[in-house]
């Protein structure tokens, strides 16, 4: 195995990651702010990734496609909030999986309703698509390239917002005290509907940007959604340092476990065989992961210790 | 409003006489569907004991629920081939005997609670869900990749397997053998939340601090309630491979893990029958609304929605009004 | 009928039912019941629906399933109870092989069908280092299987991925880095417009080989220009010149407004075969009506379609390449990639 693979697939782990991490950090803020389980996450990804198959469609423009799909999923989010949401802060964790359990039927089957049962067409942009050469003659599609980027400017942009404005302060106020921020004068519920929307908005986003190179379908989004759990538990719930190293430690655990392990195996199996458990055991091994670190460190990596 | 030791008898017996009446006016699609009902209320009662009595908020109990599954599968497939389950270190021949089949399943899922408990338990709350589902996960994977016994297609039994003394093969029977194992749960259940483990378990679930003060290991009952937990979802597994004579990965998925817990929410969590009301109603809003449209799946998320905004406490606390502490 | 309607994979289920019913329509008759239910994807549910079809609507014949996990749920079951069934999709090697039955009849193909004669048409081709590729689940190893059995060259690399990935990253890493002159693949629904989509994007130019799933009519305005010539196998496409196909085109696309994909000439094949037996024989009288089955005595759309000795179709298998007609994406045939072609199944099936 050469050293152009290796480079190629670790490239592909991390892109895998930050489109990750696009998910894992809406999840995070509103688990962590709002103590809510959001499983219909899944359903705002999904709604960015049809929206900017409309608008792409309408207009032929990918910007406004992404525009469309981060407004789409805001609204999408700040409706769900205001009309759902907010009667299920003061009640348990199951009320909340139920009525979100319900809202991830109700935006599948409508999307399937409106859309038609067939996948929708989005492409990437003629500006970003072919390969590019990098140093050490590695050719890399350079909408990846792009991705990585888009994904690491968000992260950053999140962490100054959380750090420097007045809003992050806010908001990592409201993770410790909610009553203690309300006494001081915020207004909790305008400022719950802000992080729903924030959220919402980067999920459609990732949505948009992976439908591009995926297939935009109804369903797309609940697999993603099992990860983006996945990610924000390993890393710590509520913390957008631990999303992001969490959604890069799963994307390369499956990327490069896809690869190596099959080859492993191969040492001391024949090449089927390998194949096959390799793959299979390929496919547990994020799993595994998550469940070595909650053993490790039982509130994820960068989890409050309680 | 009903009082809610009422409620539970009226309920187990409409559960009797919906399918009786099938028998009567020769129905027997009606008594496949109730069948189902008990069966997922089986799966929920005992997902119940552990998320109701214990607080344990498991997203992972189609793990036993597929165990439980595939060790019907696994050896109602070796009988039907007549090869042995395992030849070393000693012999282990397949067999069509339910006894037997729900013994390996409730042994082997409660083995499996055991391990997952002893991992899981070391974290609490929101965690804890999530490690169950890790372990639903890795088991769903395992099972697809899993070819000797059908990977994804899944193993189709051609025949029900066999009762001592009962015909299995007439709905009515197998639904009465489904039925006494789900009246025979919920009486454990009941007896288990007044005996002095029950008393020890809620009082770990309010305040750790109270029990350990006595003596017990918070932890310790915990793990206990997760392992009879699990063995009552892994024969509703049994049984539900039984009733369908096919087995799938299916079973695994967080889907599934899903859909129990769902039950329990829906009827009431911590009522001795929520999980029955939660069960039965959703496989008949599952049969009547899927007549009404291909986008009946809106319909039902409707529904569920009512539900949690505005019966709090489920349908039985809708139904039955007072309000029991659990929490 | 039980079918796939809602969720993720209702789009074939509903071409099924749209293909099936149309013929019902056609053929005039009045007399033939048709009860259509959704299976949702779910094994379990398909096997209440059929326990339903069987026990309450007293059914004759049972047919429209799309999965072949449903359909090893569901048919050795019901044709061991005496139900005829007519698959309109799924042809498991179980079925064709030592499981097979005498009241099971597959209409469409063997499942290893399409990816033997994409295995033949890469030997015509002169591929001669394949880069192979498919989930990790038996219809993937099968596809796998089915092209190596056709295909005399050398593997440049064989890879399983999971089932409903949607990241093709890491394989195309490989394939580039794999010297193979070829790639084939078996990747359905979602899976293949990913993979297709981020191949094309990847810049490499190797020619892709494939059975017809991920090229279907519904699909391909999804995956767009990356299929563009990309060739792939399939019994049947709307070009084959027959009447009956061109009249199945022309009328499906008036009543529906779209294109007929092979999942609807499937279930128009399907319904046509069902109603040339209900001509001659009763499904009370079984096996007058078996017989009647198996002349499979009806125009198909495919054209020459007759059943080998274990009910599974021999037929011909083209080669299509993936053109543009317009603004709309569709199919051309190129050659025939396997003439009447059986399976390798039906020496082992003995009824």
């Amino acid at each position: 195995m050469s050293t152009i693979l290796i480079i190629e697939q670790i490239l592909n782990g991390l892109q895998f990651g930050v489109m990750l991490f696009l998910m894992a950090a809406g999840l995070t803020l509103i688990f962590g702010v709002m103590g809510l389980i959001n499983l219909a996450h899944g359903s705002l990804y999904m709604i960015g990734a049809f929206a900017a198959a409309t608008v792409a469609g309408l207009t032929g423009s990918f910007v406004l496609a992404l525009m469309a799909a981060m407004m789409a999923a805001a609204i999408a989010g700040v409706l769900i909030e205001v009309l759902v949401i907010r009667r299920l802060y003061a009640t348990d964790h199951l009320d909340q999986v139920l009525a979100t359990f319900a809202l991830i039927l109700i935006f599948s089957e409508g999307t399937r309703w409106v859309f038609g049962s067939f996948p929708l067409f989005l492409n990437i942009p003629d500006y970003f698509s072919g390969p590019v050469t990098l140093p050490g003659g590695i050719e890399y599609p350079l909408y990846r390239l792009v991705l990585i980027c888009v994904g690491l400017l968000v992260a950053g942009a999140l962490g100054l917002l959380i750090t420097r404005t007045r809003i992050g302060i806010q908001i990592r106020a409201g993770k410790d005290d909610h009553e203690m921020i309300a006494a001081l004068g915020v207004d909790i519920s305008k400022l719950y509907t802000v992080i729903f929307a924030l959220g919402a908005a980067l999920a459609g986003l990732a949505g948009a940007l992976v439908g591009a190179i995926q297939s935009v379908q109804v369903g797309m989004g609940e697999p993603v959604l099992i990860l983006a759990f996945v990610v924000i538990v390993i890393g710590g719930i509520g913390s957008i340092k631990g999303a992001l190293i969490g959604a890069l430690l799963v994307g390369l655990t499956d990327t490069l476990g896809g690869v190596f392990l099959p080859e492993l195996f191969k040492l001391f199996m024949e090449p089927s065989a390998a194949q096959a458990s390799g793959s299979a055991l390929s496919s547990m091994a994020i799993y595994i992961l998550m469940g070595v670190v909650l053993v490790w460190r039982p509130a994820g990596l960068f989890g409050a210790r309680k | 409003m009903i009082r809610e030791s009422n409620l539970n008898a009226l309920v187990l017996i409409l559960l009797l006489a919906v399918p009786l009446w099938a028998v009567f006016n020769d129905e027997p699609f009606t008594i496949t569907l109730a069948t189902r009902a008990v069966i997922f209320a089986l799966a929920a009662v005992g997902l119940n004991i552990a998320l109701g009595l214990g607080g344990l908020v498991s997203f992972g109990h189609a793990v036993f629920f597929g165990i439980g599954g595939y060790a019907m599968g696994i050896f109602a497939h070796h009988a039907q081939t007549y090869t042995p389950v395992m030849e070393v270190p000693f012999l282990i021949e397949g067999t069509k005997s339910m006894p037997v089949i729900w013994l390996v399943a409730m042994v082997t899922s409660g083995f499996a609670a055991l391990l997952i408990g002893l991992l899981s338990l070391r974290t609490a709350g929101v965690y804890f869900i999530m490690i169950t589902l890790a372990f639903g996960q890795m088991l769903y994977y395992f099972s697809i990749s899993w070819a000797t016994y059908g990977g994804e297609d899944g193993l189709s039994i051609y025949v029900r397997n066999e009762f001592p003394g009962v015909n299995t093969l007439v709905p009515i029977n197998f639904f009465a053998i489904c039925f006494v194992i789900l009246c025979l749960v919920v009486l454990l259940n009941a007896l288990l939340a007044k005996s002095p483990f029950g008393l020890a378990l809620n009082a770990a679930r309010q305040t750790p601090q109270r029990v350990q003060t006595f003596g017990l290991d918070p932890t310790r009952l915990k793990l206990l309630a997760f392992i009879i937990s699990g063995v009552v979802t892994g024969l509703a597994g049994a049984l539900f491979a039984d009733l369908n004579r096919f087995v799938s990965p299916t079973m695994f998925s967080w889907q599934m893990s899903g859909e129990i817990m769902i039950f329990i929410i829906l009827g009431g969590v911590a009522r001795l029958c929520g999980p029955i009301v939660g069960a039965v109603t959703f496989v008949m809003l599952e049969h009547f609304l899927g007549g009404l449209s291909d986008y009946w799946h809106i319909y039902l998320g409707a529904l569920l929605l009512i539900v949690v905004l505005f019966a709090r406490g489920g349908l039985v606390g809708l139904i039955s009004g007072r309000e029991i502490a659990h929490d | 009928m039980i079918t796939t309607l809602s969720g993720g994979g209702a789009g074939l289920g509903i071409d099924v039912r749209d293909g099936f019913m149309l013929a019902i329509g056609q053929s005039g008759r009045n007399d033939i019941e048709v009860i259509i239910e959704d299976d949702q994807r779910k094994p379990d549910i398909a096997v209440q629906l059929a326990d339903k079809m069987i026990q309450s609507e007293k059914v004759d014949v049972m047919t429209g399933i799309i999965w072949s996990n449903l359909a090893m749920a569901v048919i050795p079951s019901s044709v061991s109870q005496g139900k005829f069934y007519l698959s309109p999709n799924a042809g498991p090697s179980a079925l064709a092989g030592k499981g097979c039955h005498r009241n099971y009849f597959n209409v469409a193909w063997q499942n290893d069908n399409l990816h033997e004669a994409a295995g033949a048409y890469a030997n015509s081709a002169d591929y001669n280092n394949s880069f192979i590729l498919a989930p990790n689940y038996p219809a993937g190893q099968d596809a796998l299987t089915g092209y190596k059995r056709m295909y005399d060259g050398e593997l440049a690399g064989e890879v399983f991925t999971k089932l409903g990935q949607t990241d093709y990253a890491s394989e195309i890493a490989q394939i580039r880095a794999s010297g193979a002159d070829s790639v084939f693949f078996f990747l359905p629904g979602g899976m293949g417009i990913s993979f297709l989509k981020q191949y094309a994007d990847s810049g490499i130019n190797l020619p892709v080989v494939g059975p017809a799933f991920s090229f279907d009519q519904g699909i391909l305005q999804a995956v767009g220009d990356a299929a563009l010539g990309v060739v792939n196998t399939s019994q049947w496409n709307k070009d084959i010149d027959n009447g009956t196909n061109a009249a199945f085109v022309d009328t499906f696309q008036a009543e529906y407004g779209r294109l007929p994909s092979l999942y609807a000439s499937q279930g128009f094949d399907t319904a046509n075969l069902l109603i040339s037996a209900l001509k001659v024989a009763n499904p009370g009288d079984a096996d007058a009506f078996r017989a009647a089955l198996e002349a499979a005595d009806f125009n198909s759309t495919r054209g020459d379609f007759k059943f080998g000795s274990n009910h599974n179709p021999i037929q011909n298998i083209y080669a299509r390449e993936v053109i543009k007609e317009g603004d709309v994406y569709t199919n051309k045939i190129i050659g025939v990639a396997l003439e009447n072609h059986s399976d390798a199944y039906a020496a082992e099936c003995s009824f």
